[in-house]
């Protein structure tokens, strides 16, 4: 193992380790101890130039409360919602497909296909931008979370593949000839033999996507305008113009947007840091 | 064996063609429309004068590279390249940055998966929290960096209120979560280093750097590849936090490209759509740099499996 274990190292040398440990996890997360901090405050706090020390009360349930019920934030966290999941079961069952073709056959064109997709997946979003907008204009989805999602779906498609791919690639090839000596059909041999077999991918691919999906900014502002069809990360902007230096009610909502991707991950921790690091291993 | 082809449908004959394609189809359908056709769409648009209303080829207005030769003398675009060029190197800071965690939590001592995870999780939060958190962590009044600037007897700092740091101040905001990503991919590499090859060295009197260096470093390279690809990307890519945190200001110092052709293409500054696709032209030819040689990289390493 490297660094040494420090069960082999000297006492002092473990005991600052124990030490140094949180105080250097609190440095590190010290700005969003900061933010959740502010959330708890009263405005009072504020405008007297009481930001650190003591608060003046603790106004935990008032200030989230708020949040909740008088401003649209339900609705983009509703919205946001509604645009990921389907994005995640469209990009998921696309990239099944794809991956499964490109991963089993062998034909002229795969490896090209296939670098398609990857190269796809790394463009950056602003040659997209005007004719996908265009697109969706002339489809008459501005403006709407279908249109939102169909554009996720597709760009998505490009990374799931690759991830697929490579997943599909790696399962022992002698289980799909034994089933097609068997006679087996081929869309029976997806369905029955590489699909079970795919489960952990399809779960570590599933939170990677909604926590993208979840996160994306640029193309909730280009392709959504107002809360009908806005995500929480485009709404957080109209919701701090509407409390503008309230850094209390700022501090809880957007700590509130923050939650879903976040949980997502503690309880699929496994999945998602498998995900995230395909190929860091080989 | 004629006859028992002949018996066969056309479908079963070809099925080790056929089914890859209708397999493909819809992925391919669909990246199609929405990802290969829109770039050679922009491109096209690059060369005309067109606000985005009614169609191109109706009201836009060709003028060649008239475009760019306006970028050549454009002070915006300059600064924008300008700033992705910092974005680029200062990046690149996350890999030393996340090895150097990676190595430091790469012990098995109680509660550590915990401490991971919770390194870990800036990188979970969307970047406009992100954004967020840091500016009001950099407020000129009551912000924590100059609470804690003040306290320890320094002048504080107004970072994005100033065109000089600005910039520098979103970097830093930006390699928080990417230090983060680059941790966890180098921890996944560190678990696969062979135990082996380390005591080897150890007992060949190998430690520290150098153990390091000659040891540890080389079998983390499928690591260092993915972070290297990741931070690229994530550099040329960054808009949400300059969007977020001062919206391309002060005096358009923190402009990079992808933002500047927002702006320029769909924003209150004008709906220049044939500029703001001559500025993207120029951003994904950058990007095409390394998407080239990221390619390669996986060509090369697909080839053996092929033979």
């Amino acid at each position: 193992m490297f660094p040494t274990p420090i069960q082999k190292r000297s006492e002092a040398v473990r005991v600052t380790y124990q030490v140094f440990l949180p105080i250097a996890l609190i440095l590190w997360l010290l700005p969003l101890i900061a933010v959740a901090s502010f959330s708890i405050r009263p405005l009072t706090d504020f405008t007297q130039g009481n930001f650190w020390g003591w608060p003046s009360s603790f106004n935990l349930f008032s200030n989230y409360g708020r949040v909740f019920f008088e401003s649209d934030m339900p609705r983009y966290m509703l919205n946001s919602l509604m645009i990921t999941i389907p994005t995640v079961v469209g990009a998921v069952a696309l990239s099944c497909m794809t991956g499964f073709a490109l991963g089993i056959y062998r034909f002229k064109g795969n490896l090209l296909i296939f670098f398609m997709f990857i190269a796809g997946n790394f463009v950056p979003f602003q040659i997209l931008m005007v004719p996908v907008r265009d697109l969706t204009v002339s489809l008459n989805l501005y403006d709407t979370k279908l249109g939102l999602v169909l554009f996720h779906i597709a760009f998505q498609t490009g990374f799931c593949t690759l991830f697929m791919r490579n997943f599909i690639k790696a399962l022992p090839v002698e289980l799909i000839e034994a089933a097609r000596v068997e006679g087996v059909a081929e869309w029976r041999i997806f369905w029955f033999v590489v699909l079970p077999l795919m489960r952990p991918a399809i779960a570590a691919l599933a939170v990677l996507i909604f926590t993208f999906i979840w996160n994306d900014y640029f193309w909730a502002i280009v392709l959504t305008q107002g809360p009908e069809a806005q995500p929480v990360t485009a709404g957080i902007t109209s919701f701090n113009s509407q409390f503008v230096a309230q850094y209390h009610l700022m501090s809880a909502g957007s700590i509130v947007a923050a939650i879903p991707p976040v949980a997502m991950f503690f309880a699929m921790q496994k999945h998602f840091i498998a995900g995230l690091t395909l190929g860091a291993v080989k | 064996m004629a006859t028992a082809a002949s018996q066969q449908t056309w479908m079963q004959r070809n099925k080790m063609i056929v089914t890859p394609i209708l397999f493909l189809l819809p992925g391919l359908l669909f990246f199609s429309v929405y990802v290969i056709i829109p770039i050679f769409q922009s491109f096209q648009i690059s060369a005309y004068e067109w606000n985005g209303l009614g169609e191109l080829s109706e009201r836009g207005e060709f003028v060649g590279l008239q475009n760019y030769r306006e970028l050549m003398s454009d002070r915006a675009f300059e600064v924008s390249l300008w700033n992705n060029v910092k974005w680029l190197a200062l990046y690149l800071l996350a890999i030393p940055g996340g090895l150097f965690i990676a190595l430091f939590l790469n012990q098995t001592v109680t509660g550590i998966r915990l401490y991971k995870s919770l390194f870990f999780f800036p990188f979970v939060i969307s970047q406009v929290v992100v954004g967020l958190v840091f500016t009001w962590f950099y407020l000129p009044r009551g912000g924590l960096l100059n609470t804690i600037l003040g306290g320890l007897g320094f002048d504080t700092l107004n970072i994005l209120g100033d065109p000089t740091l600005a910039t520098y101040g979103i970097i830093a905001a930006g390699l928080w979560p990417q230090t983060a990503y680059c941790m966890i991919l180098y921890l996944t590499g560190l678990n696969a280093v062979d135990p082996e090859q380390v005591e080897a060295a150890r007992l060949d009197g190998a430690k520290g750097w150098r153990m390091l260096w000659h040891v540890v470093l080389p079998q983390l390279r499928p690591a260092t590849f993915i972070a290297f690809v990741v931070t690229i990307i994530g550099a040329l890519r960054s808009f949400d936090l300059i969007s977020v945190m001062t919206n391309g200001g002060p005096f358009g110092s923190t402009r990079v490209l992808s933002f500047y052709m927002f702006e320029q293409a769909l924003s209150e500054y004008g709906f220049r759509m044939g500029y703001g696709s001559a500025i993207a032209v120029v951003l994904f030819l950058i990007m095409l740099i390394f998407i080239a040689y990221f390619l390669y990289s996986m060509w090369r390493d697909e080839r053996p499996a092929r033979t």
